[in-house]
């Protein structure tokens, strides 16, 4: 099993077979998107308290949904990079964090973009917003370190390290609604009991989620291909792969 | 379906359509940055390789 394991784990077989794999992420990620964004804008009722305004709805909280799953895939790939030294793992998580950070900050403008026609506020020090935020900079430190330590295992170990001590916050942005007083709206999917929206905005709701997912998966692959040919470049397999080019 | 109505979005049409804009420029970016990543690997790769042949060749005398 062990030997399995390193075969599939090689980053040059990864970057042979992720090739086939990233226009079918791409391709259904664009379809479902365009599909959830049509539903979302076109059919979806007005809302009786937001009116229009609660559009935003459809990219804010899927761009927020984003940052925290990319954030566990990172601190768990480097999990896995750090105690079984799988370097295809540490490519994986270097590879996300840009993309977990884009997302982080995409949820937060459009939250601001959200609270100042609803709240009066485009910001506010609430447990939900500064938690997102801390979400933030954690990837930026963790991107930070990546680029400082010359070293690559050193700064794998250390990033994975940040990333780790990290995922103390993703339990405290989600929770934050419940644990203190925030402006922030309370859970309406992510909970033990039925959703309480309507299914007319639930659906493109969940289609948009759906559809920022598979952009996820087709862009870490891109992005973990480039890794495995920039750490592997004194190797023998990308040596031939360029020569071949 | 009435246009103006839709771009109007009941009155918050610059919270909403700059939210839309930003995601736009966001999915975007994350798609243009790999691209543009992956040359500049492959390229830094190729230049190291005839660096590397260029010193074989100064070095056999």
């Amino acid at each position: 099993m062990w030997n399995w394991i390193q075969r599939f784990s090689s980053p040059k077989y990864f970057y042979a077979m992720s090739a086939a794999l990233i226009p079918w992420f791409a391709i259904s990620a664009l379809l479902i998107g365009v599909y959830g964004l049509y539903l979302g804008l076109f059919v979806a009722p007005t809302d009786y308290q937001q009116g229009e305004s609660y559009r935003i709805i459809f990219v804010h909280v899927p761009a927020a949904w984003m940052s925290l799953f990319i954030y566990m895939v990172m601190a768990i790939s480097a999990g896995i990079g750090l105690i079984w030294q799988i370097r295809l793992a540490d490519m994986v998580a270097a590879a996300s964090a840009p993309i977990g950070a884009s997302f982080t900050f995409l949820a937060l403008v459009t939250g601001m973009l959200w609270g100042k026609p609803m709240w009066g506020a485009y910001w506010v020090w609430d447990a939900r917003l500064t938690s997102e935020l801390i979400l933030l900079f954690l990837y930026f430190g963790y991107m930070a370190l990546q680029s400082a330590i010359e070293d690559q295992r050193s700064a794998d170990k250390a990033s994975g390290l940040l990333a780790i001590v990290g995922v103390v916050n993703i339990p405290i942005i989600h929770y934050s609604v419940e644990w203190w007083n925030t402006l922030h709206q309370g859970a309406t999917v992510t909970k033990f009991d039925k959703p309480s929206m309507h299914i007319d905005m639930l659906i493109p709701l969940l289609l948009m989620a759906v559809a920022f997912k598979l952009f996820y998966a087709a862009v870490v692959l891109v992005r973990t291909r480039n890794e495995a040919l920039y750490r592997d470049r004194n190797r023998r397999w990308v040596r031939e792969l360029i020569e071949r080019m | 379906m009435n246009w103006s109505e839709f771009f109007n979005m009941g009155g918050y049409a610059f919270f909403v359509w700059t939210s839309y804009a930003l995601t736009l420029i966001v999915v975007m970016a994350n798609i243009i940055s790999p691209i543009m990543q992956r040359k500049k690997v492959i390229s830094r790769i190729k230049r190291a390789i005839k660096r590397e042949q260029l010193q074989k060749q100064n070095s056999v005398k």
